[in-house]
C-alpha cells in the first residue's frame, strides 16, 4: 500500500505541472466515461423486436437493433442459403490468423505458406463460386464485415509487396527503373483516394474495350493496391536507407546477387524498422475501406448507415447505436494490429544491440 | 611467379576528385602485399576496385584470369574467389554468428545447409570462437567480431582474401588476435592484400610492402629495403612519422 502511495507520488504528482496535469486527465475521464458507459450499457436496451424497444425518454443504447441486423453486418447481402460458404471463409481465415500469431503453434513456414497461397485462392472460390457446382454470388452482392475484411485484407496483401518492388526500384542502379518508381509513387500519392476510386469505377470502362471490362470491385481492389503501395514504398525506402551501405557492400563481396542480396541481408533489417510505419500504414487502409461507399458498395459502415434509416428501428438513438458499434468493432481490429506490430517488434529485436 | 591479380594504369575519379592515378601491380599467387599510406592517399579505393565494390575509370583490372567489366555474371564469379574483410567488420546483424558464415555457402555455392554449419564450425574452430557460434554480433566484443568476418570471407573459399584496415576500429588488446589468426591464414599460402599501419605485420608477413600516397603507388619493395632504405621522400617521412613509437 506505502509503495503504491509512493509510486503515485513520484510518477504522478513528482512537479506541481505534473499534479496538474494528472488532475485534469482525471477530470476529463470522470466527466466523460460515466456517460458514455451509462448511455451504452447501464440505460441501453438489449432485447426486443422493433423500435418500440428502445423509444422512451429514458432509454440508452439500442442494441437489439443491432441484433437485428447482424446478418447483413456480417454477410453483406450475400444469399441466405449460400452463408456457409462465407462462414468457411471466415474460418479459415481466423484459424489461419491464429496459427500464424499465438506463439505456441509450430509450423510458422507452413502456415504462412498455406495463407499465401492455398487461402486466396479458397476464398476466391467459395466467396465468388460459378465453380464445382457453387452458385455465382456476384461482388455486387457482397457487403458488411465480409467486404470490408476482404477490400482490407486483398489491399494490404497487394500493396506490401508492390510497395518494396518501388522502393528497391526507387533506389536501382538503372536509371529507367528508378525514373519509372519515382513517377510511380509521386503521381499515386498526389492523387486523393476517393478521385482514384471514383476514375477506377466509373472512368476506367469507358476507356477500355468491352473485352476488358472488369468487375468493379476487381478495379477497385487494383486501384486501392497500387494507391496504398506507393505511401508503402515511402515507409520501405526509409527503413532501406537506415542500413549502413557497409552491409549490401559485404554481401555483394560475398558474391550474393542482387536479390539474395535484398532477401537475405538487407531487406529483413530495412523492414524490421519499417513495421511501425508500415502498421499505421495498414491501420489507416483498414479504415479507409470504408470509402469504398462512394462506388456504390455497402461495406461495414454502408449497411450501418443504410440501417440507420429504417423505418422499422428509427429511434432517437438507432443511429448513435449502429456508430458506436462500428467504432468498437474498427477500434478492436486496429488495436489488435498495433498489439501484434509491437510484440513482431520484440520478438525481432533479438540481433539488436542491448 | 604467375599474376593472379594484375592492375594496369587504373584512375579512378569520385566526381572531379582523382582518387587513383594510373595505378598498375601484379600480384602473384601466394603473394602477400601491405598496402600502407597516409589518410585518403586512395588505399581502400584500390583495394575495393579489386572486388569492384569501386568501379574504376580507366585502365584494365584482371582477377584470376577475368577482366573486370560491367558484366555482373563474371562480376559475381571474380567475388565468389575474393574474400574481403572490412574495418566495420559489417557482420549481418540480423543472424547468428554461424548464419552469418553459412550464408554464401548456401546460397552461392548451393551447399546443403548441414555441409555448410560443418565448414562454417571448422573455420570458426580456426579462428577460436566456434564457442560463440550461436550468438549474435552485437553479444560479440570487436576482435571476435573482426575474426567472425575472417571465418565468414574463408568460408567460400576464396583464393584471394582482400583486408581494409582489418585492426583500426578494435581496442589494441584485441589488436593481436586478430594479426595472429591473419599470420597462421598467410602461413597457410592464401593470397593477400592488406591495408594496415600495423609495421609488424608488414615485416614478418608481407613478401612486399607497397606506400601508396596522392592516389598513386609511390614505392614497393620486400619489406627489408622497404624499411632500411626507402628510396622516395614521402616514403621515409610516412615511415618516420609512423615508426616514432
Ligand atoms: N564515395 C566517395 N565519394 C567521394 N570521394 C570519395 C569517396 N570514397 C573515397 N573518396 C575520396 O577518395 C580519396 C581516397 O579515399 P580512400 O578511402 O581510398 O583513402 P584511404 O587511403 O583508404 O584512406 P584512410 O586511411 O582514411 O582509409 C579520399 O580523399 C576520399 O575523400
Ligand atoms: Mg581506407
Amino acid at each position: 500500500m506505502t509503495t503504491a502511495l509512493r509510486w503515485t507520488r513520484a510518477n504522478l504528482f513528482s512537479t506541481p505541472g505534473n499534479a496538474v496535469l494528472t488532475s485534469s486527465i482525471v477530470l476529463l475521464f470522470v466527466w466523460a466515461v460515466p456517460p458514455v458507459i451509462d448511455w451504452a450499457f447501464l440505460r441501453a436496451v438489449w432485447t426486443g423486436t422493433s423500435r418500440d424497444a428502445c423509444v422512451g425518454a429514458d432509454v440508452g443504447a439500442c442494441w437489439p437493433y443491432i441484433w437485428a441486423r447482424a446478418g447483413q453486418i456480417i454477410y453483406g447481402f450475400y444469399p441466405d442459403g449460400e452463408r456457409w460458404r462465407v462462414d468457411i471463409v471466415y474460418a479459415l481465415g481466423i484459424a489461419g490468423t491464429l496459427w500464424l500469431t499465438l506463439p505456441n503453434i509450430p509450423r510458422k513456414w507452413l502456415g504462412a505458406a498455406l495463407m499465401i497461397f492455398a487461402f486466396p485462392v479458397a476464398a476466391y472460390v467459395l466467396l465468388l463460386g460459378g465453380v464445382f457446382g457453387l452458385e455465382a454470388v456476384p461482388t455486387l452482392h457482397w457487403g458488411g464485415l465480409l467486404l470490408t475484411l476482404v477490400v482490407a485484407v486483398v489491399g494490404i496483401a497487394a500493396s506490401l509487396p508492390l510497395g518494396i518492388l518501388l522502393a528497391l526500384g526507387r533506389r536501382s542502379e538503372l536509371p529507367v527503373i528508378r525514373w519509372f518508381s519515382v513517377t510511380f509513387i509521386e503521381v499515386w500519392r498526389g492523387v486523393p483516394m476517393i478521385t482514384v476510386l471514383f476514375m477506377a469505377a466509373n472512368m476506367l470502362p469507358l476507356f477500355l474495350p468491352e473485352s476488358l471490362d472488369t468487375d468493379k470491385l476487381f478495379r477497385a481492389l487494383v486501384a486501392i493496391a497500387i494507391f496504398n503501395a506507393a505511401y508503402m514504398a515511402e515507409v520501405v525506402r526509409g527503413g532501406l536507407q537506415a542500413i549502413p551501405r557497409g552491409q549490401e557492400e559485404a554481401a555483394k563481396a560475398l558474391g550474393l546477387g542482387y536479390w539474395r542480396r535484398m532477401t537475405f541481408v538487407v531487406l529483413p533489417q530495412a523492414l524490421k524498422i519499417s513495421i511501425p510505419g508500415l502498421v499505421n500504414n495498414m491501420v489507416s487502409m483498414l479504415k479507409d475501406t470504408s470509402l469504398i461507399s462512394v462506388i456504390g458498395f455497402l461495406d461495414l459502415l454502408g449497411v450501418i448507415q443504410a440501417g440507420n434509416t429504417d423505418p422499422e428501428w428509427a429511434s432517437p438513438n438507432t443511429a448513435l447505436t449502429g456508430y458506436l458499434f462500428l467504432a468498437i468493432i474498427y477500434w478492436a481490429a486496429c488495436f489488435s494490429l498495433s498489439r501484434y506490430s509491437a510484440r513482431l517488434e520484440r520478438n525481432l529485436n533479438v540481433g539488436a544491440r542491448p | 611467379m604467375s599474376a593472379i591479380i594484375s592492375v594496369s594504369g587504373v584512375s579512378k575519379f569520385y566526381g572531379g576528385f582523382h582518387a587513383l592515378k594510373n595505378v598498375s601491380i601484379e600480384v602473384g599467387q601466394g603473394e602477400r602485399i601491405v598496402i600502407c599510406g597516409p589518410s585518403g592517399s586512395g588505399k581502400s579505393t584500390l583495394v575495393r576496385c579489386i572486388n569492384r565494390l569501386e568501379v574504376h575509370d580507366a585502365g584494365h583490372i584482371i582477377v584470376d584470369g577475368a577482366e573486370l567489366t560491367d558484366d555482373t555474371k563474371r562480376i559475381d564469379a571474380v567475388r565468389r574467389e575474393v574474400g574481403m574483410v572490412f574495418q566495420q567488420f559489417n557482420l549481418f546483424p540480423h543472424l547468428s554468428i554461424l548464419d552469418n558464415c553459412t550464408l554464401a555457402p548456401i546460397w552461392v555455392k548451393k551447399m546443403p545447409k548441414h555441409q555448410a554449419d560443418e565448414l562454417a564450425m571448422e573455420y570458426l574452430a580456426r579462428v577460436r570462437i566456434a564457442d560463440q557460434a550461436g550468438k549474435y554480433p552485437s553479444q560479440l566484443s570487436g576482435g571476435q567480431q573482426q575474426r567472425a568476418a575472417i571465418a565468414r570471407a574463408l568460408c567460400m573459399a576464396p583464393k584471394i582474401m582482400l583486408f581494409d584496415e582489418p585492426t583500426s576500429a578494435l581496442d589494441p588488446e584485441m589488436i593481436k588476435e586478430v594479426l595472429d589468426v591473419m599470420v597462421e591464414l598467410a602461413g597457410e599460402g592464401m593470397t593477400m592484400l592488406v591495408v594496415t599501419h600495423e609495421m609488424g605485420f608488414a615485416r614478418t608477413v608481407a613478401d612486399r610492402v607497397c606506400f601508396m600516397d596522392g592516389g598513386e603507388i609511390v614505392e614497393i619493395a620486400d619489406p627489408e629495403t622497404f624499411f632500411t632504405s626507402p628510396k622516395s621522400e614521402r616514403t621515409k617521412l610516412f615511415l618516420s612519422q609512423i615508426l616514432q613509437h
